[in-house]
């Protein structure tokens, strides 16, 4: 078929749901009409980070006022267990308890007033054991939730020992709250024999479908799971959604009745996981020129209480320890620490910034060393022709656009001027400092679990031309439903608006993946294009039987079918079609190709493709106090060809900033018992509107183009440009090591709080009276 | 007394006559109205998606203010009108400006936080004296958008359009305003408690007088958030805020007086008169919405050793006067504040008013406020500044105060001696800071360490030191100033 010129992908339209969240008529599960008599759900928590249960007396509970169901560990009807693959996330816990905010048992009534009363009224007697609340606790301790890994190539022990430099470091990444403002919420509604709907704030429908069958002991087909958008979820409602289904679910069906939990922010921040923090160690080799000849780095990785997903995110951090550069002699070795604090999760980005971050950390310290300018260093090092083009695992970069995002972003943003210009202020000015940095970012799609990369959809034409489309992705506010279906629209050249874009639902698409890893509109546009495809190619069987033609000569637009002089319209087309007797129903599917990967070496092609980005931040500090202003963000991103600029510039703009709440003002924060006390807003800062520099240019790099076979050569966004964030960062360590005119290595722990900025300042100091 | 609860919500004259002490609008809205597009993202005030504009008159005409929903209670809409994201189009075709102009220019992803925005944008363009927009949106959390397009999408709204669209009509909205009483006595009886709302000085001290263990109230900044954090319910409340004779913002001789039911918003423009640094604070605290209602007042009142008011307010030598039936009596505001939770107010009296003295031309004052995030933050350690300098330029006098450094706002009396007679230079500073560890021994906590509030406390002086003589230090500059 020849190229057409594409009328609705690559246009910038508004979200589809935009006038209706400003209109303030989007619903969200809690706004939806509750069925009569609907029971509010509470679920209490374990005041202790590690204890076992003696005695829980739960009858002064059920006696409390408007209390209906209370349920715990042995009314579970199934197993035991709502974890996504290991089986060690107990729905409540039975004797012990391994983190402060383990759901215990949960009450139902008919206020969530009464339901919280009454839930205090519980006796419990505990036996109180020590904790392991750190990676340092949980290294000292030998506690690990899952096995060691290792990824290695060549002979990094050799290389580092005939290094002309070495340097070793030491670094501490901290979490991340995942604060989408829609806290965690299910309702569950019963049906006939036993079956249960279940609407879910879930970015992996089929998961809770699945959690929620085996919790109370029924088929999955009598589970439907729905969700039609979310308040934001960010990869902290790709598993953590299952234990509140289940409990809405267990109520629903022990009392017949709807029931609903919801979750206060509170409540919601202490009981469900967060960005992974990390410890890492490395030991590095380098030339003159900056250039790595060996590195070795240890990631260490607080994975709390339970597997979780732990073994993907810390297997990305590997995968993304080398970030954009060659590194011919490479050992990452990868703990997972056991503790007993809540079990981490994904977050956007899924342990790739934080093994990202590492290797730009280096890079700082090497550049440092040397006296280079840190941009000539990450030249130095860039992936490049054969043998620079094999990853650590052993993958050929054959999309390397790194370099050129670097290349016309030093000129378009004026690196060289602006360093001049910092570089001068600070010369003038003792107190306050300047610095900057250009970070780039290579980021990995795909789900490193090979099956994960499949994607369904259905279609359905009605008989009067309308359409309905439903695929297997969520909506979380990232513009999925919109991107899929302007795939559709240009499919059957019909206008955007005849497509009815509906809940993500089990029992429309069943056994999907979750949304994530940024491949929604990768796989599901795609899945989602094979059933329009389907759907255009019998319609255009039968325009093309009628007028004689052949049927891969007929072109769908503009709401019309054309063959030679032949035109009908798209919707008297359907007609016809519907009294010929043609389906006007399809699914359709996708699954990714060319990626393989071998999980005991570590090695293949866990990625389809790379997305790239390169960011440029500038700052300023006040060295006596620590604080700080992010002046100015520049940003080139590739997106390949863009779906929807605008989206796809939304979800830039929307990371980095995510991405500079991470790695500056969001400081989770747990007390030695192991009570998480940054808990709301109030505590724990999120950027707000102030926090944007005033200089914030994002452009999407016009040169982009998937080489892979993607969805029309676009590229996924979820979560690359999160990783940008990174120049801001070594910005502000720029800033801090211009108090000393450089010399000397300063790498901040994250976040990088104004307390953390004159600590380091401090330090200087002292080192340099 | 009135025993009904009147406001207007949708055009609608309400008249609630059981309403619970506790009750918040948000709840009110989403669980007896079924009005859901209010969002519920913190309950604590901090996030803004509950954002709601309240309509009242003054100076006659009609005033529109932006508050978070979920802290503020039911009965403090007395005589108000309640406006939200629902009653901004007459029909269910046509947006409103601002909601088109935040679909078209792609401000919303999620959704979540949206309405709350379009609600704090809805009081921006009804403001004769906008702020900012980044001050209009600070009380704004949003996760996805990074907030570039939430400015584009407010630049672009057509304000005028924006005025004149709308799902009520302003005279009839100013009409049923003028008919609500504004001024009488208000009492609330529910079987869950008792809400008193005097009209007038003399009946707030009456009712107290009658009810010395009630819960006063002014802003609810605070007492929101017992009520929804820790699930705290009173028997009886007290509110201040249609107090009018205790709503004042107004020079005397020089002192700048601020009554018990002034709120920041109303104190904001005066501060910032007084001395810039003060106006910069009170930008700082809180939100356009928290502003709106938490008072100056009440920020010394609830004992806080992290407020951010009192340090200032100290340093520069307010007064307080406190009041009941009985008549009044004025102390120094230092001397209010004895142990931490333990304040010097007797059962029966209630905070009237602060009282500031001027400003001579001998005297420098500067106010700092130490945070993780610029905007909307609570302090780990804030300060206030005061020094007398003599025409050789020794110090004559001085008071440094400091939040977050102990269990209550406390002068650092060692550093403040050593600098007595002193020449007012930075190295005389750096020598006086050295004794900060005789005035203090901070806390470690979520906010900071204590290691951070001693080294940022001393420096905190220096630095008003040298931007008392001239120099500038701030990293704040277009948008953040007020």
């Amino acid at each position: 078929m020849s190229e057409q010129k594409l009328r609705e992908v690559g246009r910038s339209h508004p979200h589809d749901s935009g006038l209706a969240h400003a209109r303030g008529t989007a619903a969200y599960i809690d706004d939806l009409p509750e069925p009569r008599g609907t029971l509010q759900v509470y679920i209490a928590q374990s005041p202790h980070a590690h204890a076992t249960l003696r005695s829980l007396e739960l009858g002064p509970v059920r006696r409390a006022a408007g209390v209906v169901a209370v349920l715990a560990a042995a009314d579970i009807p199934g197993t035991n267990d709502c974890s996504p693959v290991m089986g060690d996330d107990p729905i409540f816990a039975a004797r012990k308890v391994l983190y402060h905010g383990q759901s215990l048992f949960a009450v139902a009534a008919d206020t969530i007033d009464q339901a919280r009363a009454a839930a205090n009224r519980a006796i419990a007697s505990w036996e109180v054991h020590d904790a392991i609340l750190d990676i340092d606790a949980a290294l000292a301790a030998d506690s690990y939730v899952l096995d060691e890994r290792v990824l290695a190539r060549g002979d990094t022990t050799t290389a580092l020992a005939s290094a002309q430099h070495t340097l070793s470091g030491l670094l501490r990444i901290g979490g991340q709250d995942h604060f989408y403002l829609e806290g965690h919420v299910a309702l569950a509604t019963p049906g006939e024999n036993g079956d249960l709907h279940v609407i879910s704030s879930t970015q992996h429908p089929t998961e809770v479908q699945h959690n929620v069958a085996r919790a109370l002991g029924l088929a999955d087909h009598q589970v439907t799971v729905e969700v039609r958008r979310m308040g934001g979820a960010f990869g902290g409602k790709e598993t953590q959604g299952a234990l509140f289904a289940v409990v809405a679910a267990m109520v629903s069906q022990k009392t017949g009745r709807a029931a609903k939990v919801r979750l206060d922010r509170d409540d919601d921040m202490r009981m469900t996981g967060k960005r992974h923090d990390f410890r890492i160690d490395y030991r590095v080799g380098f030339n003159q020129k900056g250039e790595i000849q060996a590195l070795e780095v240890q990631h260490a990785t607080r994975c709390g209480m339970s597997a979780d997903v732990s073994a993907a995110i810390a297997d990305r951090a590997m995968f993304h320890a080398d970030n954009s550069y060659y590194l011919p002699n490479i050992s990452i070795r990868s703990k997972r620490c056991l503790t007993h604090t809540v079990s981490n999760t994904a977050f956007r980005g899924f342990g790739g910034p934080q093994g990202m971050l590492g290797m730009e950390q280096i890079i700082q310290h090497i550049a440092t060393e040397l006296g280079l300018d840190p941009l000539a260093v990450r030249r130095s090092n860039l992936y490049g022709a054969s043998p620079r083009d094999r990853t650590p695992y052993d993958m050929q970069v054959t999309d390397f656009v790194a370099d050129q995002l670097l290349d016309d972003l030093e000129l378009s943003a004026n690196y060289q001027q602006r360093r001049q210009e910092v570089a001068a202020f600070n010369a003038e000015n003792s107190l306050l400092k300047r610095g900057l940095a250009m970070t780039p970012v290579k980021f990995g799609i795909s789900f490193t679990a090979t099956h994960m990369n499949q994607a369904g959809a259905l279609l359905h034409i009605y008989t009067d031309g309308s359409i309905m489309l439903n695929h297997g992705g969520t909506e979380m506010g990232q513009g999925l439903y919109t991107k899929v279906a302007q795939i559709v629209a240009e499919v059957l050249g019909v206008e955007l608006n005849l497509i009815k874009i509906t809940a993500t639902r089990t029992d429309k698409v069943p056994n999907t993946s979750a949304t994530a890893a940024s491949s929604g509109s990768d796989m599901n546009g795609m899945a989602a294009h094979n059933a329009a495809r389907t759907l255009r190619d019998r319609l255009a069987q039968l325009f093309a039987q009628k007028h004689q033609a052949d049927p891969g000569d007929v072109v769908f637009s503009d709401g019309k079918v054309r063959v030679g002089s032949a035109e009908q319209s798209f919707d008297t087309l359907v007609k016809d079609a519907y009294l010929a007797r043609v389906s006007l129903s399809s699914t359709g599917f996708y699954s990714t190709p060319d990626i393989h990967y071998d999980p005991v070496s570590m090695c293949g092609r866990p990625f389809y493709y790379f997305a790239y980005g390169v960011a440029l931040s500038t700052v300023s500090i006040d060295t006596l106090t620590g604080e700080y202003r992010v002046d100015s963000i520049d940003v080139l991103h590739d997106v390949g060809k863009s779906l929807n600029p605008a989206i796809d510039k939304g979800q830039v703009m929307g990371a980095l900033i995510q991405g500079m709440g991470w790695l500056t003002t969001e400081e989770l924060w747990w007390d030695s018992s192991g009570q998480l006390r940054t808990h709301a807003p109030s505590t724990y800062k999120i950027p707000t509107v102030g926090d944007v520099p005033d200089h914030f240019e994002v452009q999407l790099w016009e040169r982009g183009e998937n080489t892979e076979n993607t969805i029309h050569r676009s590229k996924a966004v979820g979560e690359p440009p999160l990783m940008l964030a990174i120049s801001v960062l070594q910005a502000l360590q720029d800033a801090v090591m211009a108090a000393d005119d450089h010399r000397t290595a300063v790498l901040l722990d994250t976040p990088a709080t104004p307390e953390r900025i004159l600590m380091a300042l401090t330090a200087l100091q002292s080192k340099n009276p | 007394m009135r025993t009904n609860l009147n406001f207007i919500f949708n055009g609608e004259e309400q008249n609630i006559s059981e309403v619970a002490p506790h009750t918040t609008v948000l709840r009110w809205l989403r669980e007896s109205q079924h009005a859901v597009g209010s969002k519920e993202g913190c309950a604590e005030g901090d996030c803004g998606a509950c954002t709601v504009v309240l309509a009242e008159i003054r100076d006659d005409s009609l005033h529109f203010s932006a508050i978070n929903a979920c802290i503020a209670l039911l009965a403090g809409l007395d005589g108000k009108a309640l406006i939200t994201v629902e009653n901004l189009s007459s029909s269910a075709d046509t947006a409103h400006p601002i909601q088109q102009s935040l679909a078209e220019n792609h401000a919303s992803q999620c959704g979540f936080c949206t309405p709350g925005m379009v609600m704090s944008m809805l009081a921006h363009v009804h403001s004769d004296k906008p702020p900012s927009a980044r001050d209009t949106l600070a009380g704004n959390l949003c996760r996805c958008t990074g907030y570039s397009p939430l400015l584009e999408a407010l630049e672009k709204v057509d304000v005028a359009a924006a005025r004149a669209h709308s799902g009520f009509s302003h005279q009839q909205l100013l009409q049923q305003l003028k008919v609500l009483k504004l001024d009488d006595d208000l009492q609330l009886q529910s079987e869950q408690g008792r809400y008193l709302s005097p009209g007038s000085a003399a009946s707030l001290g009456a009712m107290l007088n009658d009810q010395p263990d009630a819960q006063i109230i002014a802003g609810g900044t605070d007492v929101g958030l017992w009520i929804t954090k820790q699930d705290r319910r009173f028997d009886t409340v007290i509110a201040l805020n249609r107090v009018r004779d205790l709503c004042f913002v107004r020079e005397h001789r020089g002192w700048l007086e601020i009554g018990a039911a002034a709120t920041y918003s109303n104190a904001q423009q005066a501060l910032h008169n007084r001395h810039p640094t003060l106006g910069t604070l009170v930008r700082r605290i809180g939100s356009t919405q928290i502003r709106n209602t938490g008072t100056v007042v009440g920020n010394i009142a609830n004992g806080s050793p992290i407020g951010d008011m009192p340090p200032a307010l100290i340093a520069l030598g307010a007064t307080l006067e406190i009041a009941s039936e009985q008549g009044s009596r004025e102390i120094r505001l230092q001397d209010y504040f004895l142990e931490y939770g333990r304040q010097d107010i007797k059962a029966g009296e209630y905070l009237r008013a602060v009282r500031i003295p001027p400003l001579s031309s001998s005297n420098r004052f500067g106010c700092y406020k130490i945070t993780k995030r610029f905007e909307q933050d609570i302090s780990a350690v804030s300060a206030g500044f005061w020094v007398d300098i003599s025409p050789e330029g020794k110090v004559i006098n001085v008071r440094a105060c400091y939040g977050g450094m102990a269990a209550t706002p406390k002068r650092a009396a060692a550093v403040e001696d050593a600098l007595m007679g002193k020449a007012w230079h930075p190295d005389n500073v750096r020598a006086a800071v050295s004794h900060m560890a005789k005035d203090f021994r901070p806390l470690s906590d979520w906010r900071a360490s204590a290691e951070y509030r001693m080294q940022v406390a001393k420096n905190l002086l220096l630095k008003f030191s040298l931007e008392s003589q001239g120099e500038t230090l701030t990293l704040y500059h277009s948008g953040a100033e007020s």
